[in-house]
C-alpha cells in the first residue's frame, strides 16, 4: 500500500492562512489502513486546527469529509456540491489523491495535509517499511523476493557493499541488509550459484527515470466518445 | 589523440599504458598509496603529498570525494599526480554520478594519461558532508567494471562504438574480506573478476588469520590467477584509533593484539605528554604496520599491498623501506 504519514500541523496552518473556510477530506484507501489520513485521523486534524485558530484568535472553519478513493473521479463527483461550499480543500490523501482532486477543482485551491512516503507494508503495530519503488521492471525472480532496488539504500544489483555490520545496513541499525536477506533466501532455496550471474546495468528507462509514466490498457479502453478520464475530465 | 587513449601497442600483452599493470606484470609484489584531495582548489597539498609517495609506491589511488565528503575531483588531483611523476589510479564511485558522466570523466581522464582506475560503490551521503544529497547509483561498482572494460573494448555503455578505439584502463576493484556474509565474499571477489577487474584492493587487514582464511577460498577458486589481490594496510596513529575503527568503522575487524600493542606503546610515558605519547604510538604503529606487511607478503594470492595512511603520508617511506619493499622498479622502465 501507499504509507504516508501527517505533515506537522504548524506546516498546515501556514498553508491555510489565505482561507476561513476549509474542507478537510480523508481517503478511505491505503491512507486509512497506514492511519494516516482516515476518519479518525481527519477528525483529529480537523479538531486540531480549529483549536489552534480558536487559541490564536484566528477564524477558521474546517469541516470534514471522507472519500472512498480520492485518486479515482467517479468518486469524487458525488462531493461536487459539498466542494462548492468551502474555499479550500484540505486532501489527507496521498499525493494522487491531492492531485486528482486538484484536477477536479481547477478553480479551487487544494492542500496536502500528508507526506506520502513509499510503497510499503507494516512490519509490526505502528511500524511500515519500504518495498517497492516502482521502478516498472521487477527484478524479485533473480534476487529471491528481496527488492535492492528499494531495500539496498545503494541500490546495488550484485551483491552486498562493505559496510554490512551484524546483518544491517551502515546507513541505519534499523535497516536490515538486503543482500545479507538475498543471500540467505536463495541459499535456503539452493540458488546461490545464480547469485554469481552477473546483473548488467539497469535500463532505468521504465522508471521515474524515463519521464512521468503512463500504462495504456487497448483492452480495457472505452471508444473515444465515452472517455472520461484524463485532462478533459473535470 | 593523446597515446593514453591508444590501447598498448600490439604485441606487448598489457591492457593498458599502467605502470602498475607492468610492475604486477613483472612478478613484483606492488605497492600503492593513497591520496585524499583537499576540501580546496589548493594544488600545491596534492603536489606535497605526491613528494612524499613519489619512489615509494607503484601507484597512489586519489579518493572521490572520500566519506562522502566533497573534495578536489579525483581526476583532477589524479593529473596533478601524474604532472609530478607518480602514477595515479583515480577511484570512481557511483554515488555521484550517472553512466553518461562517468564515461564522459573517463575519456576526459584517459586523455590526460591516466591509465588507473579504481571502481567503487561509494560510502552513503548520510555520511558525508551534504546528507541531503541525491545519491545516484545508476550502476553498481561491477557494473562499473563492466563498463570501464567496454570503454577499453572500444565501446560505450550502450553498444555505440568509440572512434578511434577505447581508452586502455587498468581497472581495478574493491573487496571487504571482513563483512558479512563472509561466506559470500570469496564470490562476490570472483564475481567482480569476472566483470573485468584487473586489479582488487581489499578493505584494511589488520584481522591476518581472518584474512588467511578469506584468502584460502579465494586461491582454491583460482581467482588470485585471473586478478592482482592488493592486501589493504594502514598504520595505527593511536590506541583510540584502532578502538574507533574496532567498533565505529563499519565492516572492519581489529584485533585484541593490535589495540594492546598501541596500548602498550604509550604505557609508562606521562599522560601530559602528549607529544611523546603521539610519537610512541606513531613509532609502534609503523612498526605493526610493517610486520603485517612481511606476514602478508606470505600469503598465498596476495600480489602486493595496498597502504592507507591518509593525512599521515609521511608513514609511506619507513614503511616501504621498513617492510624491505625498495627498491620500487622504475617508472617507464
Amino acid at each position: 500500500m501507499i504509507v504516508a504519514e501527517t505533515k506537522p500541523l504548524e506546516q498546515i496552518r501556514q498553508m491555510l492562512t489565505r482561507h476561513k473556510k476549509v474542507l478537510a477530506v480523508g481517503c478511505g484507501t491505503c491512507v486509512t489502513v497506514c492511519s494516516a489520513g482516515g476518519a479518525k485521523e481527519v477528525g483529529i486534524l480537523a479538531a486540531s486546527l480549529r483549536m489552534a485558530a480558536k487559541v490564536n484568535s484566528e477564524t477558521l472553519e474546517v469541516d470534514e469529509a471522507m472519500v472512498q478513493r480520492q485518486c479515482e473521479v467517479e468518486y469524487l463527483e458525488p462531493l461536487a456540491e459539498k466542494f462548492a461550499g468551502y474555499d479550500a480543500v484540505l486532501s489527507l490523501g496521498c499525493g494522487v489523491g491531492v492531485q486528482s482532486i486538484a484536477q477536479h477543482l481547477p478553480e479551487k485551491s487544494v492542500y496536502p495535509a500528508l507526506n506520502t512516503t513509499f510503497m510499503g507494508a507494516p512490519t509490526e503495530q505502528g511500524v511500515w517499511e519500504e518495498r517497492c519503488q516502482g521502478c516498472g521492471n521487477c527484478v524479485l525472480h533473480v534476487t529471491g523476493g528481496v527488492c535492492p532496488v528499494t531495500r539496498c539504500a545503494k541500490q546495488l544489483f550484485n551483491g552486498p557493499c562493505g559496510g554490512t555490520e551484524a546483518g544491517h545496513c551502515e546507513v541505519d541499525e534499523a535497516i536490515p541488509c538486503a543482500w545479507q536477506m538475498v543471500w540467505e533466501r536463495i541459499g535456503r532455496l539452493g540458488l546461490i550459484d545464480e547469485l554469481m550471474e552477473l546483473q548488467p546495468a539497469k535500463d532505468w528507462s521504465t522508471s521515474r527515470d524515463g519521464g512521468p509514466r503512463r500504462i495504456v490498457r487497448e483492452d480495457l479502453r472505452l471508444p473515444p466518445d465515452d472517455q472520461n478520464y484524463g485532462e478533459d475530465a473535470t | 589523440m593523446s597515446r593514453a587513449a591508444n590501447l598498448a601497442e600490439p604485441g606487448t600483452g598489457f591492457k593498458s599504458d599502467s605502470h602498475l599493470e607492468r610492475v604486477l606484470a613483472g612478478g613484483h609484489f606492488a605497492v600503492t598509496g593513497e591520496i585524499g584531495p583537499p576540501k580546496s582548489w589548493d594544488a600545491e597539498v596534492i603536489r606535497q603529498k605526491a613528494s612524499l609517495l613519489k619512489g615509494y609506491v607503484d601507484g597512489a589511488n586519489i579518493t572521490d570525494n572520500q566519506t562522502a565528503i566533497v573534495r578536489m575531483s579525483s581526476i583532477a588531483a589524479g593529473i596533478i599526480v601524474k604532472q609530478e611523476g607518480l602514477e595515479p589510479v583515480i577511484q570512481m564511485t557511483c554515488r555521484d554520478r550517472n553512466r553518461l558522466a562517468m564515461q564522459s570523466d573517463l575519456l576526459g581522464a584517459a586523455a590526460h594519461g591516466i591509465n588507473n582506475v579504481l571502481c567503487l560503490s561509494g560510502d552513503h551521503q548520510s555520511f558525508g558532508n551534504h546528507p541531503g544529497a541525491k545519491n545516484v547509483h545508476d550502476i553498481d561498482s561491477l557494473q562499473l567494471v563492466q563498463m570501464v572494460k567496454g570503454l577499453r573494448e572500444g565501446h560505450f555503455q550502450c553498444d555505440e562504438e568509440i572512434k578511434g578505439g577505447g581508452p586502455g584502463y587498468f581497472i581495478g576493484a574493491a573487496a571487504n574480506p571482513f563483512a558479512e556474509p563472509l561466506e559470500w565474499r570469496p564470490f562476490r571477489l570472483a564475481k567482480k573478476t569476472a566483470a573485468g577487474a584487473d586489479f582488487i584492493q581489499t578493505q584494511l587487514v589488520y584481522d591476518i588469520p581472518r584474512f588467511r582464511e578469506y584468502m584460502k577460498k579465494v586461491v582454491e577458486l583460482g581467482v588470485h590467477e585471473r586478478t592482482a589481490i592488493l592486501a589493504g594496510v594502514g598504520p595505527l596513529k593511536s590506541t583510540g584509533m584502532a578502538k574507533y575503527m574496532r567498533d565505529r568503522v563499519p565492516g572492519m575487524s581489529v584485533p585484541q593484539e593490535c589495540i594492546e600493542r598501541m596500548a602498550d606503546a604509550v604505557a609508562g610515558i606521562d599522560e601530559g605528554d602528549k607529544k611523546a605519547r603521539a610519537e610512541a604510538w606513531r613509532t609502534e604503529g609503523i612498526q605493526l604496520c610493517i610486520e603485517q606487511i612481511q606476514e602478508i607478503r606470505q600469503i598465498e594470492g596476495v600480489a602486493g599491498v595496498h597502504i592507507s595512511a591518509i593525512e599521515w603520508e609521511s608513514a609511506i617511506k619507513p614503511l616501504v623501506e621498513g617492510a624491505g619493499l625498495l627498491p620500487r622498479p622504475p617508472m617507464n622502465g
